[in-house]
């Protein structure tokens, strides 16, 4: 049992696990989706003076709010006692592409060059260009991984996979065109 | 705040779960994009594969809700545009910074300040939709 949580979890045991949180969300009377949680929290902090979009009652949505502070405390137990935060085993085609870009470490769930404190402010444009990309693209789509790849591919909802494959078509773009030239 | 606390609670558990199958990993999204492993594919396809079996079974069954109301989500409104525009863009974004919505918060609990932006940056970016939306193609 030990053994089992601090070794990292295959793709068998997290795909199932996926499965049972998004039907308890449903059971619990909320559509599983967490992207959503970007518009609450800027409808609570005063944003629907600015756009209707963000004029309604956000304690209505309470729930998301709730499910995404469990998420940031999910991170904080697992790096501090489940070895969240180890070497990847990436597949080795990836990271002879990685290093051709200019990743230098691999020990880490993230490269530390890039995302820790030494690559901190040579790399804010990364930061703020990504996280702008995936606020205005997952609300320009009504919905992100969480929402469209698992609880609308689940609901075999077209739109869902209409969005999945933009992820795709992005991610590529991302992959190829936009971070070579960010990092 | 009972209806509202088991949410906090799968919240920790979803953490756990997207963090131990290295799914918040930028590296695992790296490999993803490059097709060089299957792991993500696993996670998701199983996850998808289980779902749809599930919503299925509920629907036949007809099960309800903790609330009494069915358990089967309202259809997503039909369009086009404004997903495969959406989409490529979130993609973009989730190429760049190996995280989409759930791992960015999971990561800030990481104690990464970098994620710490990544986040601002991502409401400022819902902020700018919902200000832009009415001159977007939907």
């Amino acid at each position: 049992m030990n053994d089992f949580l601090m070794n990292p979890w295959p793709w068998y045991v997290v795909g199932p696990l996926i499965t049972i949180v998004m039907v308890i969300f449903l059971y619990l009377g909320q559509v599983f989706g967490i992207s959503s949680s970007l518009q609450h929290i800027c409808s609570m902090a005063g944003a629907g003076k600015f756009s209707d979009y963000f004029r309604y009652d956000w304690k209505k949505k309470a729930p998301v709010l709730f499910f995404t502070v469990g998420l940031i405390v999910g991170g904080i137990l697992t790096v501090k006692f489940l070895d969240g935060d180890h070497y990847v085993a990436i597949a080795e085609e990836t990271k002879m592409a990685l290093i051709d870009i200019g990743v230098r470490d691999f020990d880490h769930y993230a490269p530390i060059g890039i995302f820790g404190e030494d690559g901190f402010w040579s790399h804010l444009p990364l930061y703020i260009i990504g996280g702008l990309l995936i606020g205005f693209g997952t609300r320009y789509a009504n919905g992100c991984t969480s929402g469209h790849a698992i609880m609308g591919l689940s609901n075999l909802q077209w739109p869902s996979l209409i969005a999945v494959v933009g992820f795709f078509i992005g991610g590529l773009i991302g992959t190829y065109f936009l971070l070579p030239w960010l990092i | 705040m009972m209806k509202n606390f088991p949410f906090l609670i799968l919240g920790i558990v979803f953490g756990v779960i997207l963090a131990k199958g290295e799914v918040i990993s930028w590296f695992r999204i790296q490999e993803m994009f490059r097709f060089d492993d299957f792991h993500m594919y696993g996670v998701i396809g199983s996850a998808v594969v289980l779902g749809v079996i599930s919503l299925q079974i509920i629907k036949k069954l007809d099960l309800k809700d903790a609330y009494g109301q069915s358990l089967i989500p309202a259809p997503k409104p039909i369009a086009f545009k404004q997903y495969i525009f959406g989409g490529v863009i979130f993609g973009m974004g989730w190429a760049i910074t190996g995280a989409c919505p759930g791992p960015i918060y999971i990561l800030v609990g990481y104690g990464y300040s970098s994620y710490v932006i990544v986040l601002l940056a991502a409401l400022a970016g819902a902020f700018l939709y919902g200000i832009l939306a009415k001159y977007l193609p939907h």
